[in-house]
């Protein structure tokens, strides 16, 4: 995180810039949009040491409705972009707006390399589970069968799940928001800025023009509690409108249990900390690739490893200490001769 | 130097030779033929040279495939091009032999190896018996046969080495005859090998044994009746070192980052030919110098463009491959118009093509190859050593006009030597960088008066947060804007910051010849050397001819136009199909012809002349 000075109030007004915002009446991303302005700032950075960098596709319009420097890039793209800005000025603070098309599709290769590098960028993946901005293909988060305007049949690839390509990749912090769940994005934001290295947030964003309710079974008030369970660091995970069921680990697999009948040392105690990616990983699949059980929210891991602005800064200043050379020096190195 | 030896033979003096060193390409060519260049660069002789290798690292041994070459031209005079024709060949082994013979001038020496040229060797080699005992050959050439592998095991016996190791120094014994055949000094040679194998002082005693022994070799055997001697040539006065295209680039990396201030950040993805430029600028982290090796060609333009974007200097390099990956990130650059070193070491196309073999194929992409109207300047380098310079002016023009600009060089002069006077620090060009500090009428597209430039306001400046994009913005305040008349604006605009570029590079300027004749050379980019030497062979002959070579390929320097109508016939040689040819037709409307040889090979002297006389024989 970027050095922060006492003195800065703003208050969320000084984060809404005067352009004209161009989603659809009624997107997630307004939520989004103003959870993070709401989150801003209570952070202390300097409003110009904040950079929002983002791809093409809807959510990628989030830095023009900032007040921060921005780089609205190419499909795919940002954080190959955000990682040469941070590595020139790693004093920077950096947000990248993705989507599932976005990070995933065009960009999935950057995105288990930003990751897998720990590049000091906190990366806001807005997963609709559609293109938006292209008017309703299927996306890679889409569920398989999907029908869209390019798959009226159906589509026949199966979805990949964000989050776990996340773990696979490394991901030193790790966390899933919905749209619906302002106050739960704020904390989980707030969390995200606080770290150091790659934070990596999914949040279920609903578009309501081509691919509505796709996450209701999570925003929903009938049925949201019995399918998602919000993650708290050593709280055990209970979950469900009565608040009567608990996921216990058999093995690597989780299973539902009743929380009344089930002793409470059966209960999967949640560690955010755990260095082993394997639980991270079996908590991200949970109702995503095994869909009876709830999908888990809030933060599935954060570990704090070494970012690759350390390792860059180290490796130069150890250089610096090793060699110092001249232009005229190193100009005249190697095996010279006079002529005279 | 010191090593003057006394032997009873006839010392002849010459004014040039060319010689190749030809084997497999596990044999160590490259490395002998770059002692050979070091040493006589000690000499003070001007040279240039050709490395020539298969893109597999390994074919196999004793393949047609595998050879690898390495041709060095050395002279007392000044001198353009590693050389049309061979005066010597050394040939490790047969195929090495099958490979270069058809460019050995007749008369020429062919020192082989012997003991390689066995029964299998000489079938991998698809000869039907051993070239060696072809009479043919014999009366064409001068055939020096010399058992080179078992000179080799002969000089180490009761080393105890490893068969492998001692096998492995075999191109050290041809070194050491070419060393004294042509009276070069072996220090420089065993300067490096005691900085190479310092840690193995029995390598090393191996090595320096060999060397010496093919040294001697040369000079108590009766094989060779005389030695050679080519005398210092006539340079003017500095400090010199012998520099390759890739390294000078380097050079003009660090030089340009020293001058302005700026951080560099290069982004790149191993490609050849261009990734020794990776590998050499990552050696000056103690400067601050920052590489990322990247994912993949895009991310490399990507993060390169974030730098600029941050207030660093973002440069990217690759070969054409990778020039078509990075097109969409060079439109991002063109609108955003931020500063971006784009660095095209061209190869043969197209796609994967001729990886390690030169072409200049890649014009007409730099130019054109991206969606849109989408003006980039273009320069291009002609020598190795010109590579520093050019690079320098890349970064001026950048960072001047808040744009990307295309460095062009290739393969040829990305591998190839010659010696490069040192310059002066204080003699180099002032490059000054302003960053926009002050709020007060900031507009993210408010653009400069004379260059048209717009500001560079970085991350981090209190009151100049602004956001960038592909998108269209309007003009002045860079917000999103779809409007027509906007659209047309910007348009023009971006066209007319570049073609102004014109009014600030020098004129082009006739390189050797009158100001006026029948037969203007034009050229570009690496093929000054060849067009040089062929244009004083012709005007030698009588011919009233000259050449221009133009390193601003975008905006063209603004007397082209003049220097073309004051030649009665145009040529332009280029290795690829015309595509200079086509912009000078299409812009001055001549009739400009071409020459356009594209064989993964520096274009020839004498192809040139040839070209030349028959146009001016109107044949």
């Amino acid at each position: 995180m970027a050095e922060t000075t006492s003195q800065i109030k703003y208050t969320k007004a000084d984060f809404e810039s005067e352009n004209d915002i161009r989603w659809c009446p009624g997107c997630g991303d307004y939520a989004i949009l103003s959870a993070l302005q709401q989150v801003m700032p209570t952070l202390g950075i300097p409003k110009e040491k904040i950079v929002f960098v983002s791809g093409i596709g809807c959510s990628s319009r989030f830095p023009h409705y900032m007040t921060c420097y921005g780089f609205h890039t190419i499909h795919g793209r940002p954080l190959t972009v955000a990682t040469g800005i941070k590595c020139t000025n790693p004093d920077l603070h950096m947000w990248v707006i993705t989507g599932d098309g976005d990070g995933l599709s065009i960009g999935g290769n950057h995105f288990i390399h930003a990751i897998r590098r720990n590049q000091d960028l906190k990366i806001i993946l807005f997963n609709n589970k559609i293109y938006g901005l292209t008017k309703g293909q299927y996306s890679p988060t889409s569920e398989l069968g999907k029908k869209t305007k390019s798959t009226p049949l159906g589509s026949i690839d199966n979805p990949i799940n964000p989050v776990s390509i996340a773990i696979a990749s490394g991901a030193t912090f790790i966390a899933r928001a919905v749209d619906k769940n302002v106050k739960h994005m704020r904390e989980i934001f707030t969390r995200a800025a606080h770290h150091k290295g790659t934070a990596f947030i999914e949040i279920y964003q609903n578009c309501l023009v081509f691919n509505d309710n796709a996450h209701e079974k999570y925003t929903e008030k009938d049925f949201k509690d019995d399918n998602s369970v919000y993650l708290e660091h050593g709280k055990p995970l209970v979950f469900g409108k009565e608040n009567d069921k608990a996921i216990k680990l058999k093995g690597f697999h989780p299973e539902i249990i009743s929380s009344k009948n089930g002793s409470i040392s059966d209960v999967f105690v949640h560690d955010e900390n755990a260095n082993d990616r394997g639980l991270a990983y079996v908590l991200g699949q949970m109702g995503v690739e095994n869909p009876e059980l709830p999908v888990a929210f809030g933060i599935l891991r954060c570990i704090n490893e070494p970012t690759y602005q350390d390792r860059l800064i180290e490796q130069e200043n150890f250089a610096k200490k090793q060699k110092k050379q001249t232009l005229e020096e190193i100009l005249n190195s190697g095996d010279t001769w006079v002529v005279k | 130097m010191t090593v003057i030896h006394h032997t009873d033979k006839k010392r002849e003096t010459l004014e040039e030779a060319t010689v190749r060193f030809a084997g497999d390409s596990g044999d160590g060519m490259q490395l002998t033929g770059g002692q050979f260049t070091n040493a006589t660069a000690i000499v003070g002789n001007d040279l240039s040279t050709l490395p020539d290798y298969p893109a597999e690292i390994r074919a196999p041994a004793g393949s047609l495939a595998g050879v690898s070459g390495f041709q060095i031209h050395f002279s007392s005079k000044e001198i353009h091009t590693p050389g049309d024709a061979l005066d010597v060949l050394v040939a490790m082994n047969p195929a090495a032999l099958k490979a270069n013979l058809k460019d050995l001038k007749p008369g020429g020496m062919i020192i082989v190896n012997s003991n390689a040229f066995s029964e299998v060797n000489i079938k991998k080699a698809s000869y039907d018996k051993n070239p060696l005992d072809d009479e043919a050959l014999n009366k064409k050439y001068q055939v020096f046969s010399i058992e080179i592998s078992r000179l080799t095991q002969l000089a180490l016996e009761g080393m105890n080495l490893p068969g492998k190791i001692v096998d492995r120094s075999k191109n050290l014994f041809a070194l050491g005859v070419m060393y004294w055949l042509y009276t070069r000094p072996m220090e420089t040679t065993i300067e490096w090998l005691k900085k190479k194998f310092s840690k193995e002082p029995q390598i090393l005693e191996a090595n320096i044994k060999v060397l010496k022994a093919g040294y001697h070799f040369g000079e108590t055997t009766e094989v060779f009746i005389s030695q050679y001697e080519i005398k210092q040539a006539h340079a003017s006065p500095g400090k010199y070192k012998n520099i390759t295209g890739n390294e000078a680039t380097v050079l003009g990396i660090i030089a340009a980052s020293q001058i302005t201030g700026l951080p560099v950040l290069l982004g790149s993805y191993p490609i050849t030919p261009a990734s020794d430029i990776l590998h050499e600028l990552s050696k000056y982290k103690h400067l601050g110098i920052r590489t990322f090796q990247a994912e993949d060609e895009i991310a490399a333009i990507g993060a390169a463009l974030g730098a600029s974007f941050a207030g660093g200097l973002g440069i990217t390099t690759s070969s054409g491959p990778g020039i078509c990956l990075k097109s969409e990130f060079t439109g991002l650059a063109v609108k955003t118009e931020l500063p971006l070193i784009i660095c095209d070491i061209q190869r043969g196309g197209p796609s994967t093509g001729l990886p390690t073999k030169t072409e200049q194929g890649d014009l007409l992409q730099v130019l054109f190859g991206r969606n849109s109207e989408s003006p980039i300047p273009v320069i291009a380098a002609s020598t190795p050593s010109d590579c520093f310079d050019t690079m320098l002016e890349a970064i001026r023009i950048a960072t001047k006009y808040m744009t990307p600009v295309f460095f062009m060089s290739d393969s040829y002069l990305a591998n190839g030597a010659e010696p490069w006077k040192i310059p002066q620090v204080s003699e180099l060009p002032k490059i000054k960088v302003n960053y926009r500090k002050e709020k007060d009428g900031f507009y993210p597209y408010g653009r400069d008066e004379e260059t048209l430039a717009r500001p560079w306001a970085i991350p981090g400046t209190p009151g100049l947060e602004h956001v960038i994009t592909g998108i269209e913005t309007e003009q002045i305040t860079g917000k999103i804007c779809y409007d027509p008349t906007n659209h047309d604006a910007m348009i023009k605009f971006r066209a007319k910051k570049v073609a102004n570029i014109a009014n600030d590079i020098p004129d082009i300027k006739i390189v050797y010849g009158e100001q006026q004749g029948d037969l203007l050379i034009l050229g570009w980019g690496s093929t000054l050397g060849a067009i040089n030497a062929a244009t004083e062979q012709l005007v030698e002959k009588g011919y009233k001819v000259a050449n221009a070579h133009i390193r601003y390929l975008n905006p063209f320097p603004k007397n082209l136009g003049d220097i073309l109508k004051k030649y009665k016939k145009v040529l332009i040689p280029e290795v690829n199909l015309g595509q200079l040819r086509l912009l000078i037709r299409a812009k001055f409307l001549i009739d400009a012809q071409g020459l356009n040889i594209i064989a993964g090979q520096p274009l020839k002297v004498s192809a040139i002349y040839e070209a030349a006389e028959n146009l001016l024989k109107g044949k």
